[in-house]
């Protein structure tokens, strides 16, 4: 491998980023953003030329630094670099650096811009961590500091309630995915002795049966941390909340980037889950569909124009995950690209039209931006076309891989690919519905009338992201993860066209009859009850409300009481109390007076001497 | 009738309550001081008799060093007590509690 410098600086030039702004420029905006933007634009023409130099196959394919070793646990800390890593290298930088800059005119009027970019460069460097780790408890810790500077962005106006209880929201949901994850991880290590990605997957080629009976539950406890992080059900929860963070920060963490690091995990790990005797791979896949078609049905009855892309995205991850159940890795890394390129053009998108409605989020408040916003528009409804899989965009080819995936006879199951099918209709409807409403016609409130087009620092990156939304297909991106991850060809391709294709023109004629010109959501006339449930998210919070929550207040309760009580109350007091009663009882005999002293001195003298000499 | 040790004894004893019944129950510090003496005294005097019977002279070289602790003492004492007497306007003991808390 050559030039092995420029990965460890990729990945540690954002750190730098992020330590610079906190330590000195802290109070210039300027400054901090240019250091912000600075170090991931450099990291995205690194990898570039990194790229260039030695090919999507670096020989050797890691780059390591010894760190610590702890009795028979050697870990280090490495890089690996393969395509997998490499092309999310690539997005990573590359979107990220899109949203980085677009962050400039989003942010510009906030005070604390400084603190934004810190926290993005944080970001991006945990993230980078995650992409580049060589081993489980590498890519465990940089899980971590993604949870923490994802909460740390959600919470950046934290002076809103809600913000903060969504930041507070998403970190505990993320640690209780994460406990499972650090199971597994345990019960890898206590198999294999090592945490090695390539020592593990050498370890099962020679002996697929290592794992025993635990197989399942080992896949299962990986799996864990992805539904955590990549919000998929019954975790689902925080990552519509996320969305009180600022609009790129949803754009890079809760769309491209962290959401999909569960699905990269479960990709760079594969080896673990596809073995003989585990049946991890039907739960995940099972997980991934009843994700995707619950958020697409919630999707369907959001009025919060950022509401509906996070659900959407919460739909797609859950097509990425069902891609990785039945199988079918190469798939899911490919959609989790193309998904990342429209999903963040879509919400920056959003955040341009949020921008120029002064922070109105509701769509039946918008209406006719499309003359108002051209550059806006027309980015926003290329990236919702791809979105929903309309050919040629990107969208199109991955979406239909992974609908070809659930149709192959030994991972996949009819079942799942009506459930994908029913997932696009969904898709191409809620998008088409946000389309529709926000942008065509008539104008809902008199916010429109003021709305105008964003300035160039944030129309540039939309432009800059609508390319590879567009294109994506047609890079050979699929060929470079197929070569890694193994090629699937199921064969089903033809169905699988003719059935998405279906989907989105049902879809969009579902939407063009309903919504178009529109003044209110004629849905909930319709169907009642099911709109009503998903309107409300089908009450999953307040389920979690009156059960999780509830407990947990129960619990909290009586650990506070036992904590007032017994260890306060009778341990800590009780014991002072004592020492007190028995120091009060001793000081009845210091009278201070002189006499009374001698006088039990003698009298004591005299107690001692009858003892040892009158008997 | 010969002197014997116990009579020595006898007297010692009775001079050493009598110098502790005065301190234990008088009320001048004068006087619980003089009563202090005699008991050092009452002990010197158990000393030389004990020194004379059993022919050991180390009970007389102790009088001699208890003698001159006395002295010493007597000087420290009665000094303190004029102090505290400036400063209190008292001999009494029982006005002396400023140890208790």
């Amino acid at each position: 491998m050559k030039l092995q410098v420029l990965p460890w600086l990729i990945l540690f030039l954002p750190l730098l980023a992020a330590a610079g702004i906190t330590l000195f420029t802290l109070n210039n905006r300027e400054r901090s953003a240019g250091l912000s933007i600075g170090a991931i634009v450099l990291g995205f023409v690194l990898t570039l030329f990194f790229i260039a130099v030695n090919d999507w196959e670096p020989a050797g394919k890691e780059t390591v630094a010894s760190w610590l070793e702890v009795g028979p646990l050697q870990v280090d800390f490495g890089l690996r670099l393969d395509p997998l890593s490499l092309m999310m290298l690539l997005i990573v930088t590359g979107v990220g650096g899109a949203i980085h800059i677009y962050s400039y005119g989003y942010m510009h009027e906030d005070r604390g811009v400084a603190r934004y970019f810190a926290g993005l460069s944080l970001f991006t460097f945990s993230m980078l961590g995650i992409v580049l780790a060589n081993n489980f408890l590498q890519l465990f810790i940089f899980w971590e500091l993604v949870g923490l500077s994802s909460y740390v962005l959600i919470g950046f106006w934290f002076e809103r309630p809600s913000a903060a209880a969504a930041s507070k929201k998403a970190f505990l949901t993320n640690r209780l995915g994460d406990f499972g994850f650090l199971l597994g991880i345990l019960l890898v290590w206590d198999t294999f002795g090592t945490l090695n990605f390539s020592s593990i997957q050498v370890e099962l080629i020679r002996n697929p049966a290592a794992l025993g009976s635990l197989a399942t539950i080992a896949g299962l406890l990986i799996f864990c941390g992805a539904v955590g992080k990549s919000a998929q059900f019954p975790l689902h929860v925080w990552l519509p909340d996320a969305m009180e963070g600022p609009t790129p920060v949803s754009a890079l963490i809760h769309a491209a980037t962290m959401v999909a690091a569960g699905v990269y995990m479960l990709c760079r790990v594969f080896f673990l889950l596809d073995l003989p005797d585990s049946h991890a791979l039907e739960v995940i896949a099972w997980i991934g569909g009843i994700t995707a078609l619950l958020a697409a049905l919630i999707a369907t009855q959001q009025n919060d124009i950022k509401r509906i892309l996070a659900y959407s995205t919460l739909s797609q991850l859950g097509y990425m995950v069902l891609a990785v159940g039945v199988a079918s890795p190469a798939p899911a890394m490919y959609h989790l690209t193309t998904h990342a390129f429209f999903k963040a053009l879509l919400f920056l998108g959003a955040g341009s039209v949020i921008h120029a409605m002064h922070h109105e989020q509701d769509i039946w408040k918008m209406g006719a931006l499309r003359r108002r916003m051209p550059v806006t528009f027309w980015t926003f409804l290329l990236a919702s076309l791809a979105l929903c899989g309309l050919p040629p965009l990107s969208g199109f080819f991955s979406k239909d891989e992974i609908i070809a995936a659930t149709l192959t006879p030994e991972h996949g199951h009819p079942a799942l690919f009506v459930l994908a099918v029913m997932v696009a209709l969904l898709t191409t409807f809620y998008m088409s519905r946000l389309v529709l409403v926000a942008f065509f016609g008539p104008a809902k409130s008199h916010g429109v009338d003021h709305a105008h087009e964003s300035p160039k620092v944030m129309t540039v990156p939309l432009l800059a992201l609508a390319v590879p939304s567009v294109l994506g297909g047609f890079f050979g991106i699929a060929e470079l993860y197929g070569h890694q991850l193994g090629e699937t060809h199921s064969g089903y391709h033809v169905l699988a066209v003719v059935a998405s294709l279906g989907a989105v023109i049902f879809g969009l004629a579902f939407a063009l009859g309903l919504y178009w010109n529109a003044a209110q959501d004629p849905l909930p006339e319709k169907l009642g009850a099911l709109a009503q449930a998903a309107r409300n998210r089908f009450y999953f919070d307040e389920l979690y409300e009156a059960t999780v929550i509830k407990f947990q207040e129960i619990a909290a309760a009586i650990a506070a009481w036992f904590d007032e009580w017994i260890v306060a109350g009778l341990l800590v007091r009780g014991a002072h109390g004592a020492t007190e009663l028995f120091g009060r009882g001793l000081r009845l005999a210091q009278t201070g007076n002189l006499q009374t002293y001698a006088f039990l001195f003698v009298l004591s003298a005299a107690v001692v001497l009858y003892f040892m000499i009158g008997r | 009738m010969t002197v014997s040790l116990e009579h020595y004894l006898v007297v010692s004893a009775m001079l050493f309550c009598l110098g502790l019944f005065g301190v234990i129950a008088r009320r001048n510090l004068l006087i619980i001081y003089m009563a202090l003496e005699l008991m050092l005294n009452s002990a010197n005097l158990a000393f030389v008799a004990l020194s004379r019977f059993n022919n050991n002279l180390n009970g007389q070289v102790m009088v001699f060093f208890i003698i001159t602790v006395a002295a010493a003492e007597v000087a420290v004492g009665l000094a303190l007590i004029v102090a505290l007497y400036r400063k209190r306007q008292t001999a009494h003991v029982e006005d002396l509690t400023l140890m208790k808390l």
